[in-house]
């Protein structure tokens, strides 16, 4: 019984200790992931939907807290002015969640463009909707307001033929983008205006 | 003592050099040695991973009970294999995602739990120190020169960078980097080895 005790004791002590240091160590490295994360994840689809600004809009970045969540911003300037703003939002696919990035106008509230960042899509099929350039763009100049829906349910997307479920996810997460916009854009605003062009 | 520090720590470079002559860790080498960058931060990695669990081990064997020893040793090696990769992710995201799965991999990889159970569980801290240092300073050079190989002639490139003095009609031989081409290059990389070993 003693002896029993014994290897219990030992082994929850490990798993104990190890969980510790992991935590620590987690801590430690958090932001610098997180910023390796944006750089080589988020950063090539910022980069692409964001063509044609002057700035870095990776560096350009605030946060704003939504609810439990902190949801990134990043900062695109045109034409000498601030007035782009791109942050991630998901929706439902085939394979998991597809996380995309929504870039706005917020002078006029329209969506300047729209990248697939990581999926797990079908290869070949779902994942189309990240390499088919044509099915992003017609988002392109479209309200952030707009109830995003297939041709089919009589709105005004083309989804891929062969990848409905995929197209769907990615115009859920373009509606859920304009519901998180409609509800922090004051805050939006507020952090836009310290932003020097 | 029967061997020297020194001792402990030169078998890892030769005599018994993890890949080649224990062949142990044939995973990781296999898969990782399509690019030199690869094989090198697979190589450093376990490194560090068989470093630190080796001296954790033995500074631990007295405490460790024999009947769960294999248990505190997975849990050390994984919390080392987990650090590993979070510090990859934080400082060379770019090679972290080439390599994949096959670092949080190196948890089931034989050499950090072979040499636990066979070395540090028994001997003090010091050889166990040498002997990861060495096992793993071995294993690193053997994916690197593996990696070497197989990027040079089967990309005509170094570290990501071409190769000028191979000429401008060189042709990669591509079978080079595919995995039946890791298998062969592993393959005469062992004969050489059993060659230059015999007595």
């Amino acid at each position: 019984m003693r002896e029993m005790l014994k290897l219990f004791v030992v082994v929850t002590l490990f798993g104990a200790i190890s969980g510790g240091i992991l935590a620590g160590v987690r801590a430690g490295t958090q932001e610098r992931i997180e910023y390796q994360q944006i750089k080589f994840v988020k950063g090539p689809a910022i980069l692409q939907i964001m063509k044609g600004c002057t700035n870095d809009p990776l560096t350009t970045r605030f946060k704003i807290k939504d609810g439990k969540e902190e949801r990134a911003f990043f900062v695109g300037v045109f034409d000498g002015k601030p007035n782009t703003v791109a942050f991630e939002a998901t929706g439902k696919g085939y394979g998991g969640e597809i996380p995309i990035i929504v870039a706005v106008n917020v002078d006029n509230d329209r969506i300047v463009g729209v990248g697939v960042t990581t999926h797990r899509e079908t290869p070949g099929v779902g994942a189309r909707v990240q390499s088919d350039a044509k099915f992003t763009n017609q988002f392109k100049g479209q309200s952030i307001k707009e109830p995003f829906k297939v041709k089919a349910e009589g709105g005004k997307i083309d989804a891929i033929s062969g990848a409905t479920v995929s197209s769907r996810g990615v115009m859920g997460a373009v509606v859920s983008s304009g519901e998180i916009y409609n509800r922090l854009k004051s805050n939006i605003l507020d952090k836009m205006k310290s932003i020097k062009s | 003592m029967a061997k020297s520090v020194i001792q402990e720590f030169t078998k890892g470079l030769w005599t018994e050099v993890p890949p080649y002559r224990l062949v142990l860790g044939l995973c990781p080498t296999l898969a990782m040695t399509k690019q030199v960058d690869m094989g090198f931060g697979m190589g450093l990695a376990v490194t560090f991973v068989l470093v630190g669990s080796n001296v954790l081990i033995s500074l631990l064997r007295k405490v460790i009970p024999k009947n769960v020893r294999i248990a505190c040793f997975i849990v050390v090696v994984a919390t080392f294999v987990i650090v590993v990769e979070l510090l990859m992710q934080a400082y060379t995201y770019e090679l972290f995602l080439k390599m994949g799965i096959f670092i949080p991999l190196i948890v089931v990889n034989c050499i950090p739990l072979g040499r636990a159970e066979a070395f540090c569980y028994k001997k003090g801290v010091l050889p166990s120190f040498a002997d990861g240092l060495g096992m793993g300073l071995g294993y690193t050079i053997s994916l690197t020169v593996l990696a070497i190989i197989r990027e040079v002639l089967g990309n005509g490139t170094f570290f990501n960078q071409p190769i000028s003095f191979l000429g401008p009609t060189f042709q990669p031989f591509s079978f080079m980097t595919t995995a039946p081409g890791a298998f062969v290059c592993l393959g005469l990389m062992l004969c050489i080895m059993n060659l230059l070993g015999k007595k």
